[in-house]
């Protein structure tokens, strides 16, 4: 496959992974605005989460000032000035897939375009109120092109890129959120806590889906411990950092090949790590340090992936023949 | 519903004494029977459909350059297999001839020597290529994807309105236009008996594999485009993926000892066959325009080596050049011995002395074309131009009037078109895609484009034209 093509699929799909877990975190930070102000503290703490998660705190405080409901939603939903809005996570997943039209099939490719199209005729702002719908329609079109791909395209490294590109955002997003919310699980790792401590467990599990998987396997109180286990180590939870090593360290085997050794050495070692880690040690470690380690070595190994595969040029070490080429009768011609 | 004919062109639905002409019949007695407002019903529902695909194509000269579409007429053309099969014998002569043209003013020349057409005309023409003198091609073939675009006058008479032999653009409109018609209108097709054209991309995968070097048995092909933000990018993603090849841009590529190579997930992989459609100058920057990122340097070494094919091959614009067309009917008498079936429009050179004080004197009754413009771009059609816009082009004409050529306005046919008061007459014009390898080919009918401005004779997309399913029906 092209270099470039696997760049192209690797993009799209994380650009698409990445407007579902900003949807998601959007999501959950609007039905925590719903609650009390005291559980969560100010309005501007609040919306500080979401801007933390997706690293562009910096570029809303310049524009916008103070963290508020509104300018936050829309900066990070809609505003086409913010790299890293679902509006630009969308155009630029339409872009790589435009890219590689050839290579992805046409269901996929019009699901993708036909987002991007409403998304780009939408109006410039919306109404508070009407977030909800627009999150949930995100994750549907994300859930949507995820079932398309399964459901369509050949089963070759063309979907082992994409697998690749969703996979690793996801593992991202997952640490991310964790960094940014480590503060509640950190009080004391067996407390079990009171209201306050309930919702914002459970708005962290709603915002990767897991407050009913919590329920399903622990059937107890909510405590710190466990949703931090189920978020990192446990690989039947699809949005754990270990179901998402599974899958990228499944995809570079598919691929396989003689180059990527190295991008194969460090999944393999960080799945591993996950694979036989226990959660006291990770507790031990400091949550904080445990995720910021992670977080290094997820985008260490991207960067193997992309000299790897997605951006390489090799050239040949060989020198050239020292024959009389045609090329420099033509430079002399003209 | 007003599909009469308009004055002094030859209308394709009805004939002269105002009946349905016969091939037309059965598609008018069911477009009769349709409700009121299906046609237009449909006409959405297809511009839908050809959206949410992205069948779009970009417009030069405009600010947002914003993707567009090619507004695709629901009314289909249809040519009966009779006259479609006079017309096809024509084109391939036609593309046969332009071909053994090429490949001699690279050789031995035969054609200026035998002084049918001057040394002048050939070699100092920008558009000749010194570097493909004695480069020897398989089959012969220089132009492997041809456009012939044609016009109608009347019943039996067409014209040839140009040549297309660099990178021929639409077939990928002649294809999505047909699927639309079938998905939108099943029982259309299940009353008519239309020869297919979907199969256009495995006619042009097997030419492209005829065009390899014969040493290569199972050549690796590529579609190189310019990008995704190409006019006609669609069609290359398209051609690439209906045909399963790699869709390339020059970046990809590299010259390693006189060959191309492509960088993959598994390091590099050598390339036998690139369609190209980015034009000669920006193939190879150590060789042409030095400022093109589109190309590979390197390349056309690796071409005249041998190493790997290009279709169509470098140089073959100097055929296509509006003031080598005037020759092609001797071409056709001189390689082929033929007489040439299809005619050309009846042309002034304006580097002519005579024929430049008469265009001058009737430029309102004019069309004058760019010797090397395409596309429709930089054209007067007199007729429709105001005084001021003739005014302008006498200047450009008089600063250099061996750029110009000029013909008659014809009177294209129209057809019946699909427009906002109904359903009226529109000009129209053909574009049949030929294919040559060990030999000639094209699947049957082509692109229609449609003037869709009352009155109109400019069908080009990027004028406002618009497209029409084409249909030849079996016998």
């Amino acid at each position: 496959m092209l270099s470039r093509t696997a760049d192209n699929l690797f993009w799209m799909a994380r650009h698409i992974e990445r407007a579902e877990n900003t949807a998601r975190v959007l999501d959950v930070a609007h039905r925590t605005s719903l609650l009390p102000l005291d559980i969560e503290g100010t309005e501007a703490y609040l919306w500080y989460a979401p801007l933390n998660i997706t690293g562009c705190a910096a570029s809303y405080e310049v524009k916008h000032g103070l963290a508020r409901s509104d300018a936050v939603t829309h900066y990070m939903a809609m505003d086409p000035d913010n790299p890293a809005s679902i509006y630009n996570c969308l155009r630029l997943a339409r872009e790589n897939a435009r890219a590689v039209r050839g290579a992805i099939t046409s269901e996929m490719w019009e699901i993708i375009n036909a987002t991007w199209l409403e998304v780009s005729r939408q109006p410039k702002q919306l109404d508070y109120e009407k977030y909800p719908d627009y999150f949930d329609w995100v994750k549907d079109r994300s859930h949507l092109f995820r079932g398309v791909t399964l459901g369509t395209i050949l089963k070759d490294i063309a979907l082992s890129f994409i697998k690749l590109g969703t996979f690793l955002e996801r593992a991202d997003n997952t640490a991310r959120i964790l960094d940014v919310k480590y503060h509640i699980l950190l009080p004391s790792v067996h407390d079990v806590g009171g209201a306050a401590d309930y919702y914002q467990w459970g708005s962290l599990l709603k915002s990767v889906s897991a407050f009913e998987a919590y329920r399903k396997i622990y059937r107890d109180v909510i405590s710190p411990l466990r949703v931090a286990e189920l978020l990192i180590l446990r690989e039947d939870m699809p949005r754990s950092l270990h179901a998402c090593m599974n899958e990228v360290e499944a995809a570079l085997l598919d691929i396989n090949g003689n180059s990527g050794r190295e991008a194969r050495r460090r999944a393999g070692e960080l799945h591993a790590s996950l694979h036989f880690g226990v959660i006291e040690d990770v507790f031990e470690q400091g949550l904080h340090e445990y995720v910021t380690d992670f977080l290094r070595l997820t985008s260490l190994l991207g960067r193997e992936i992309r000299n790897a595969y997605l951006a390489r040029r090799d050239q040949f070490t060989a020198l050239p023949e020292q024959k009389t080429s045609q090329m420099q009768r033509f430079s002399t011609a003209n | 519903m007003n599909t009469k004919p308009t004055k002094n062109c030859f209308n394709e639905m009805h004939s002269e004494s105002g009946a349905i002409r016969e091939i037309y019949q059965r598609y008018m007695q069911w477009q009769s029977a349709l409700a009121d407002g299906t046609l237009e019903r449909e006409s959405a529902e297809a511009e839908l459909l050809f959206r949410r695909m992205g069948i779009t194509f970009a417009v030069y000269g405009e600010a947002d350059g914003a993707e567009r579409l090619i507004p695709f007429d629901i009314v289909p053309r249809i040519f009966g297999a009779a006259e479609w099969q006079r017309l096809e014998l024509g084109i391939k002569q036609r593309v046969k001839a332009l071909n053994a043209f090429l490949h001699d003013i690279y050789h031995d020349q035969e054609i200026i020597k035998a002084g049918v057409i001057s040394g002048h005309q050939v070699l100092d023409n920008v558009l000749y290529r010194p570097e493909m003198r004695g480069i020897d091609l398989p089959n012969q073939v220089y132009a492997h994807i041809a456009g012939i675009d044609l016009v109608r006058v009347a019943e039996n008479e067409f014209f040839v309105l140009e040549d297309n032999l660099r990178t021929p653009s639409g077939v990928s409109y002649m294809v999505e236009n047909r699927k639309a018609m079938m998905r939108l209108f099943p029982e259309l097709f299940a009353g008519h008996t239309v020869e297919p054209v979907e199969h256009y991309p495995q006619m042009l995968l097997d030419t492209l594999r005829e065009a390899a070097q014969p040493n290569v048995s199972d050549p690796v092909i590529v579609v190189m485009t310019p990008g995704s933000y190409n006019s006609a990018y669609f069609e290359h993603a398209f051609l690439a993926s209906q045909m399963g090849v790699e869709l390339v841009e020059g970046q990809d590529l590299f010259v390693h000892q006189q060959k191309v190579y492509m960088h993959t997930t598994e390091g590099p992989q050598q390339v036998h066959v690139i369609y190209r459609r980015v034009d000669d100058d920006f193939l190879d920057p150590l060789v042409f325009r030095p400022d093109s990122s589109l190309g590979v340097p390197g390349l056309l070494d690796a071409y005249c080596s041998g190493n790997v094919a290009l279709a169509n091959g470098i140089g073959t614009g100097v055929a296509d050049d509006k003031s080598t067309y005037l020759f092609v009917p001797d071409m056709i008498r001189f390689y082929l011995g033929e007489t040439p079936l299809l005619s050309n429009v009846p042309t002034w050179r304006l580097s002519e002395n005579e024929d430049l004080k008469y265009v001058l004197a009737n430029l309102p009754e004019l069309v004058v074309k760019e010797v090397q413009g395409s596309g429709g771009y930089g054209m007067l059609v007199g007729p429709t131009s105001s005084k001021a816009e003739i005014e302008a082009y006498r200047k450009r004409i008089l600063a250099e009037p061996a750029n110009f050529i000029a013909q008659p306005t014809l009177a294209l046919s129209s057809c019946p078109t699909l427009v906002e008061s109904g359903v009226a007459p529109r000009h129209v014009d053909l574009r049949p895609f030929v294919l040559s390898g060990k030999d000639v080919r094209l699947v049957p009918g082509g692109l229609t484009r449609v003037a869709l401005t009352e009155g109109s004779l400019v069908v080009n997309s990027s004028q406002g034209g618009g497209t029409k399913d084409t249909w030849v029906l079996e016998e």
